[in-house]
């Protein structure tokens, strides 16, 4: 004897058109809702904490970096983007990296450089806008790296409650 | 009338027609757009123009500055001649369609409908079948076999459906006694609506003319996950756009025939017991047809964006298992109405 399968539609649902109506309803619904849609270079979007936008370099209130250049971020990065020449420095910190470049054409956006660093010196941005018109523009050095550290207080917090 | 005054006034209802067409087209590619973006929550284009009205005149010249490309495996002849055949037909049969009742301009009696024919119903069938071959040639000539897919997914849509399709409309038929359009909508007088007295063959008669436009939910001839863009996977820049304008012609005429065999045509229910003046009630009766077709290209599109494609088999016992015994069962329910009432 055949089994009734509970994958069987009834007479009900066979004809469809209860079903069909009930979707045009919904839909009829939703065209009065209000828009989300974000009318993107008047308004932009404000990316939250935990987004990871282009790398940068904390730099400390007095004007240097916070990196001691020890190169654990150029080492675990898959890409191969990081490159960092160390030099010896007059400060409590002994090293600096004397050349920092990211290439942002094979950066990735993991976010290992960060979890690897052991001073909270290379942190993930909020920027979003990464537009270039030829490949050399493409490579940040520390010029364009270095960000002050009040502008990245929201990723360091995030990354103190949420980096092990 | 002599018959240059015969010739000039029926030049000037094709260009109006014509002219009016190519117009709504744009529109109706605009208002998809915008449609389907309220359905999911968005604003649609609104850059181009004033709330993005002249988007589509942005796309139609995108489509036009792009490189015409035949494939190498193609047949050149028919490549090139399937996309005219599906304008060509789409265009054509614009001719039968009455938008209004006759008029009197300027001392000339002028039928709102470009020909008169008297067999308007069975032109529109037969046209409508016609443009099938667009598509299938298409499909064949491109030397593709997602094209080829499309193509014969087309044709054998088509045959399943336009069988519930003319059964449908042989209820129509039987109670208007004429295949001419403008017959049949004088027969839906008051509200004698074919919709309401037969609401079965309301219903499968929309359902395969959503079948023959090849639009959601079944558009399986271009089913973009499947067959990348069927029948039209090998065409670019002029060509593309005479499908895409076949198509969205297509759905005018679907509806206005939806309109004119069911919706009672440009009638508005007992309008002739108001006593209103002979020239504003042929207006409003325009306006009433143009706002039922409106509404049906509306409906056309919200269903599109509401309902998920058919699968294949699904389709097909849709059509010849549901449709089709529906399609007769709307003929006996007719004839049992006539027999019964004498309508």
């Amino acid at each position: 004897m055949a089994k009734k399968r509970i994958k069987d539609l009834t007479f009900w649902e066979k004809l469809y058109i209860p079903v069909i109506i009930k979707g045009l309803a919904l839909t009829l619904k939703t065209m009065f809702k209000p828009k989300v849609t974000m009318e993107y270079p008047e308004v932009k979007f404000e990316p939250p904490a935990s987004y990871r936008g282009r790398p940068v370099l904390v730099q400390e209130k007095n004007g240097t970096e916070r990196c001691v250049a020890c190169g654990l971020c150029s080492r675990v990065c898959p890409a191969l983007a990081i490159e960092v020449q160390a030099a010896e420095t007059e400060l409590e910190k002994e090293r600096f990296p004397q050349k920092f470049e990211i290439n942002m054409l094979r950066c990735i956006f993991c976010g290992f450089c960060e979890e690897v660093c052991p001073e909270e010196a290379i942190v993930m941005s909020k920027d979003y806008e990464l537009v270039f018109q030829d490949r050399d523009s493409a490579i940040f050095g520390k010029d364009k790296l270095l960000v002050p550290v009040e502008k990245l207080e929201d990723r360091i917090e995030f990354l103190r409650k949420f980096k092990k | 009338m002599n018959i240059w005054e015969v010739i000039i006034i029926s030049l000037i209802k094709i260009l109006l027609i014509v002219v009016l067409m190519l117009l709504t087209v744009a529109y109706l590619v605009y208002f998809e757009r915008k449609i389907s973006a309220w359905i999911q929550n968005r604003k649609g284009p609104n850059r181009v123009g004033w709330l993005g009205l002249l988007q589509p005149f942005a796309d139609v010249f995108k489509l036009l500055l792009k490189e015409d490309i035949v494939p190498e495996k193609a047949n050149k002849v028919l490549h090139t001649l399937a996309p005219f055949i599906a304008l060509f037909v789409s265009f054509a049969t614009y001719a039968v369609i009455p938008i209004g009742p006759s008029v009197e301009i300027f001392g000339y009696k002028i039928n709102l409908v470009v020909a008169d024919v008297n067999i308007g119903v069975l032109y529109v069938l037969a046209l409508t079948s016609l443009g099938v071959y667009g598509i299938t040639f298409a499909g064949w000539s491109s030397g593709s076999k997602y094209s080829l897919l499309g193509g014969i997914r087309s044709s054998a849509q088509m045959i399943s459906y336009e069988v519930s399709m003319g059964f449908s409309i042989a209820g129509v038929l039987l109670l208007s006694q004429s295949l001419s359009p403008t017959k049949i909508v004088e027969a839906q007088y008051g509200w004698m609506w074919n919709a309401i007295v037969q609401p079965i063959g309301f219903i499968t008669f929309v359902v395969s003319a959503f079948a023959e436009t090849n639009r959601l939910p079944f558009d399986l001839p271009e089913a973009e996950p499947e067959l990348v863009g069927g029948y039209h996977t090998e065409y670019s820049s002029f060509k593309f756009a005479g499908f895409f304008l076949a198509e969205y012609a297509n759905m005018i005429i679907a509806s206005m025939m939806i309109v004119t065999l069911y919706l009672g045509g440009y009638q508005i229910p007992y309008i002739d017991k108001l006593g209103l003046s002979n020239t504003l009630t042929v207006l409003l009766q325009i306006g009433a047809f143009l706002f039922k077709t409106a509404f049906m290209l509306f409906f056309f599109m919200w269903v599109r964006w509401s309902i998920p494609r058919f699968r294949y088999d699904q389709l097909m016992s849709l059509g010849w298992k549901v449709m089709f015994p529906l399609s007769l069962l709307n003929i006996v329910w007719v004839a049992f109405l006539i027999m019964v009432f004498g309508l």
